[in-house]
C-alpha cells in the first residue's frame, strides 16, 4: 500500500474536523427565508378581526399597486416597537394590510387603540394557515407584495426607522 | 454588590415566549378517529422541522405555531392528501431545511453514496492486507 493512502484517514479526519471548526466560528443565522419571494402569492381569503375593518383575501392584494403586508399580533411584543414606523409609512400614503395572527377581537381593538391603526384592512388568521402558506415563521413579518400579487420582500422582524429605506425602494421596484 | 446580583439575575432570566391568548389548534393535541390515518400524520410530523425551537420536530415542539402545523398536517391527511405532497407543499415555502429526511437531489448524492464508496475501501484495504500476508 503506498504512503497517500495510508495517510488517507487522518486527512480526512483534518478536513472533517476543519469543517466543524468552520461551522461553530460562523456566526447563527436563525432567520428563516420564504422560498416564494418573487414568486406569486397563495391564494387565500381571511376573515375580518376587528368590527369596521374588512378582512383581507389574495384578489383584494393583487390591485396594481404594489403594497404592504404585515403579519401581526396583539400578543407580540416587538410589534408594538414598529408601530410607530408602519404609522409613518402609512404617512407617507403606503397602503398596508395587515394578518392578525391567532389573536382576539378585544385584544386587536385595545391594541389597535393604544399604538394606532396603520391597516387599511386586516384578516384575522386564527391557526396560523395563511401564515405558513406564506413560508414565515414568526411575528412580525412583513411583504411587499406588487401590483400583480407577486412577493417582492419578505422583512423578518420588526420594521426599525433604519428599515425604511429597504422598504421604500422595494415599493419602488415593485412598482 | 446588590447591583451586581440585579445584574447576573438579569442576565441568567430567560425571556419568557410571547404567546397568543387563543387555545391550540382543534387538531393540535388530538389524534385522528382513523388509526392508519394518524400514523401516517404521525410519521410526517416527525420529519417535520419545527420553525420556532429549530432542532425538534413538530411532533415534539409545544411552540404554538408547531401545534398550528400539526393540525395542517392532520387536516389534510384526513382529506386524503398523500404525506409526501403536504412536505412538498412545506419545501416549497421554507425549502429543504424544514424536511429531516434527506432528499435524493443532487446534493445529498456524496451522503447516499458514503456508505457505498467506504464500503469498496473498506474491502480493498482488507483484500490488500489478504494478498501481502500471502506473500
Amino acid at each position: 500500500m503506498s504512503r497517500a493512502l495510508r495517510l488517507l484517514p487522518i486527512i480526512l479526519l483534518i478536513w472533517i474536523l476543519g469543517i466543524f471548526a468552520w461551522r461553530l466560528i460562523q456566526p447563527d443565522d436563525p432567520t428563516i427565508r420564504s422560498q416564494l419571494v418573487n414568486r406569486e402569492i397563495p391564494a387565500f381569503d381571511l376573515p375580518p378581526l376587528v368590527p369596521g375593518i374588512a378582512g383581507l383575501n389574495s384578489t383584494g392584494l393583487a390591485t396594481g399597486k404594489p403594497r404592504l403586508v404585515n403579519l401581526f399580533a396583539s400578543w407580540c411584543v416587538p410589534c408594538v416597537a414598529e408601530a410607530p414606523v408602519l404609522a409613518k409609512l402609512r404617512d407617507r400614503g403606503i397602503e398596508i394590510d395587515g394578518i392578525a395572527i391567532r389573536d382576539t377581537p378585544g385584544a386587536a381593538s385595545a391594541f389597535l387603540t393604544r399604538y394606532g391603526n396603520p391597516y387599511s384592512r386586516i384578516g384575522s388568521d386564527r391557526t396560523s394557515r395563511v401564515q405558513l402558506a406564506f413560508g414565515s415563521a414568526g411575528v412580525p413579518e412583513t411583504f411587499v407584495i406588487d401590483g400583480k400579487g407577486v412577493m417582492r420582500l419578505q422583512h423578518v422582524g420588526p420594521i426599525y426607522e433604519s428599515d425604511i429605506p429597504e422598504i421604500l425602494s422595494a415599493l419602488e421596484k415593485a412598482r | 454588590m446588590r447591583i451586581l446580583l440585579i445584574a447576573v439575575a438579569l442576565v441568567m432570566a430567560s425571556p419568557a415566549f410571547a404567546d397568543s391568548d387563543l387555545p391550540p389548534a382543534y387538531w393540535a393535541y388530538r389524534q385522528l378517529p382513523d388509526a392508519k390515518q394518524e400514523a401516517k400524520a404521525k410519521a410526517l410530523m416527525e420529519e417535520l422541522r419545527c420553525l420556532v425551537c429549530q432542532g425538534q420536530s413538530i411532533a415534539d415542539s409545544d411552540a404554538e405555531l408547531a401545534g398550528d402545523m400539526r393540525d395542517l398536517v392532520r387536516r389534510r391527511i384526513a382529506a386524503g392528501e398523500r404525506p409526501e405532497a403536504i412536505r412538498r407543499w412545506l419545501i416549497e415555502r421554507y425549502g429543504e431545511w424544514i424536511s429531516y429526511r434527506p432528499t435524493a437531489d443532487p446534493v445529498s448524492w456524496p451522503l447516499w453514496a458514503a456508505p457505498i464508496v467506504l464500503l469498496i475501501f473498506g474491502g480493498a484495504m482488507v483484500a490488500g492486507r489478504i494478498r501481502r500476508r500471502r506473500a
